[in-house]
């Protein structure tokens, strides 16, 4: 017992000597001088990150932060920490020291001009950096594609799960109808296809027609989503969970038997229009408006329907509504997901929006933290980069990864950061505004 | 014409016959006690009101339009306003939210100002902002208003509750045993809060209440019930002095 409690104190004074050290010298640094901090460490690895990878022994620049290598080659270890910290955390830490007070003042200044403007350009910073980072190599780009998805889906399924407080499970389903209904729709209007037949309308407008084409896709899962929602809201009860678990199943065996979208055998051909921007572009629209709704009265009726629906309805909300607005829209963004999901990968097959789907979105919303936009955000990022590293592990991956979702489940019952608020203004704002006041 | 009224209002649950004919009239800005003792069917009455229940048989009129089968939502937007007994508070919200959104029917943003963060969106949410502060501050915990309301102590959540009701804009006000639970110091307070109310904003006032002194204090006209039935109705002083009251309810708190 007491050698244990000794470890701890070791660790966490070590870890608060840490913090101390950190918010002495970081303390007033703002965003803004992060994101320049990580731009520039980004260019440091486009110019010099394999050469000096070969120098410290590794065969090339590690893809994803050293993730990849942790199993297998655990030898590399080493050489992959070293790389983090030259290429990645001191030019970072530099950067964000030297340029503090200049970037709190550029901060200041630009949310004196606009907020939404200064909201843009911390974007911009962010686009560029992961524009850069993700350039080094093919498979980052496709890694950042997949992050931002899961994103999306992971937040959409939040506001459901978490802020309103339902269980449901017809994610995968809602992902199924935008996916095949935007692979149809381009693959129709804008590709030779030999079950399609010709283009219909010619192929270079496909570019401009995406959009809508997503915003289809994720209508037609909304007006899905009232198969689940209109029976299962009528009364009271906990009909939501199986209901939307039996609508994935359905939506999963439906395509299986179409054979016209390849049945099984899934359906290719789709253009490459989900571009690393344009992905960005709808991940970043997405968090913007669930963002929006979560933080107005009207959205925060979904928290009081969780909390305490008859005094939610005896004080004049109309809980009915709020359920379906909410559960139809969240469908929204998982069929724009899906959408994207299948221009990303330009192949969609049934297969992949079953029940290992449905496991891996839950994980990732119960991991990351109920009810928090930031939550979502880190179990997003953080069970795709954990699963990168597990994958050499193959099919025991599924039973690590579980065992990790019990284990929060029973420390962290509502996840990692759960129950925030995501307030863009207080993240983009200078850090020294309150000294000089 | 009387704000509420209720006519002939009987309820069964299953075989248990909790509310038996029933009236009540409460003029505008009247405060009406109901007392009984525990299981005479006092928040069933309230709940049948209200429209969580709906009545088995009964008419309920509020401004001479039936409100019957209404939902209980409608109900609270046309001006019944109403604590819990045991508090029904939204435990993961701050003070201020609570009272934000009992001001839900006021929204007129709609789909587009939730997810777009419109102009109008922004000016409302400022209105209810404003509107909410002002109610903390009528029940005197505008200090906490950011506070997550399970943190409070029991007399602040009680407070809490009230300021949710009176920011639906009730024209009459239910209150269901608000002091229950309640401190010397805590009763003394709420009392002085339920007579703010009812002068600074002239609610009608219907209350729950097993304490004698706060009712007599309070109301103008008192209803006895027992299991389900009206016993006695008139004034505190008639109230105190009837015979079946001090039988049924009285005499029984006196010995304990
Ligand atoms: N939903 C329900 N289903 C069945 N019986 C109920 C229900 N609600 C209340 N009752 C019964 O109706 C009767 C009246 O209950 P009610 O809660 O209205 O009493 P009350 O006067 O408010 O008592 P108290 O002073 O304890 O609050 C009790 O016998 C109770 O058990
Ligand atoms: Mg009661």
């Amino acid at each position: 017992m007491a050698v244990v409690s000794e470890t701890i104190d070791e660790r966490t004074t070590l870890w608060s000597r840490m913090r101390v050290w950190l918010r002495k010298n970081y303390g007033e640094v703002p965003l803004f001088a992060w994101l320049v901090g990580a731009l520039v460490a980004a260019i440091i690895e486009m110019l010099v990150g394999n050469p000096f990878a070969r120098l410290i022994g590794m065969p090339r620049g590690p893809v994803l932060f050293g993730f990849l290598i942790v199993l297998k080659t655990p030898l590399l270890i080493p050489p992959a920490i070293l790389y983090n910290l030259v290429i990645y955390i001191f030019p970072t830490l530099l950067v964000a020291r030297l340029l503090g007070s200049l970037s709190n003042r550029i901060a200041g200044w630009l949310m004196d001009r606009s907020v939404i403007l200064s909201t843009l350009i911390h974007l911009g910073l962010l686009y560029a950096t992961l524009h850069i980072w993700a350039s080094f190599n093919d498979y980052r780009v496709l890694v950042v594609k997949l992050i931002l998805l899961a994103i999306m889906i992971t937040l959409s399924l939040n506001v459901v799960n978490g802020y309103m407080g339902e269980f449901s499970c017809s994610h995968p389903g809602f992902m199924a109808m935008g996916a095949y209904t935007a692979s149809i729709l381009s693959v129709v209007f804008f590709v030779d296809d030999s079950v399609f037949g010709p283009a219909i309308l010619p192929p270079v407008l496909g570019q401009f027609a995406f959009p809508l084409i997503l915003i289809i896709s994720g209508l037609v899962a909304s007006i899905s989503a009232l198969l689940v929602a209109v029976p299962s809201f009528r009364t009271r009860g906990d009909y939501l969970a199986i209901i939307s678990l039996a609508f994935t199943f359905i939506v999963k065996s439906l395509i299986e038997n179409l054979e016209i979208v390849g049945g099984p055998r899934g359906m290719r051909g789709q253009p490459d229009w989900a571009t690393l921007p344009v992905v960005f572009v709808w991940t970043m629209l997405c968090v913007w408006v669930i963002n929006n709704y979560v933080r107005s009265t009207f959205g925060k009726t979904m928290n009081a329907v969780r909390d305490g629906e008859m005094a939610a309805n005896a004080m004049t909300i109309n809980t009915r509504r709020t359920k379906m607005v909410t559960f139809l829209f969240a469908a929204f963004w998982a069929g724009v997901a899906g959408g994207l999901l299948a221009h990303v990968l330009r192949y969609v097959n049934p297969g992949s929006f079953g029940i290992q789907k449905l496991a891996e979105v839950l994980a990732m919303v119960y991991f990351g933290g109920l009810n928090s936009v930031v939550g979502s955000i880190v179990g997003a990022v953080g069970f795709n980069l954990l699963s990168e590293a597990l994958r050499p592990l193959e099919l025991y991956k599924w039973i690590i990864i579980p065992i990790m979702i019990i284990l929060i489940m029973i420390y962290r019952p509502t996840g990692l950061i759960a129950f925030t608020e995501f307030d863009v203004k207080k993240i983009i704002q200078p850090r020294n505004r309150d000294r000089e006041a | 014409m009387a704000l509420l009224e209720v006519k002939n209002m009987t309820h069964y649950f299953g075989g248990l016959r909790a509310v038996y004919n029933y009236n009540l009239t409460i003029e505008q800005g009247e405060i009406r006690g109901l007392i009984g003792p525990n299981g005479a069917g006092k928040t069933t009455i309230f709940n049948l009101i209200t429209g969580i229940y709906k009545p088995t048989e009964g008419i309920i009129t509020l401004d001479g339009e039936n409100i019957v089968g209404l939902q209980p939502y409608q109900i609270a937007a046309k001006g019944i306003g109403r604590t819990f007994q045991n508090l029904q508070l939204w435990r993961h919200m701050s003070v201020i939210d609570h009272v934000k959104l009992a001001q839900y029917s006021k929204i007129r943003y709609g789909l587009v100002g939730a997810f777009f963060g419109t102009p109008l969106r922004h000016r409302q949410e400022q209105e209810i902002e404003d509107r909410s502060l002002e109610l903390l501050e009528l029940v005197g915990i505008r200090h906490l208003a950011d506070q997550i309301v399970t943190n409070l102590p029991y007399g602040a959540q009680r407070r809490v509750e009230m300021a949710r009701a009176l920011a639906t804009d009730p024209k009459i006000l239910f209150l269901d045993e608000p002091t229950v639970g309640m401190n010397p110091e805590e009763l003394k307070d709420m009392m002085e809060i339920i007579r703010r109310v009812h002068e600074e904003l002239g609610l009608a006032i219907f209350l729950i209440e097993h304490r004698m002194k706060v009712v007599m204090d309070l109301c103008q006209r008192i209803q006895t019930l027992v299991f389900g039935e009206v016993v006695a109705e008139g004034t505190p002083e008639e109230i105190r002095n009837n015979p079946i009251v001090i039988e049924a309810y009285l005499g029984k708190e006196i010995e304990t």
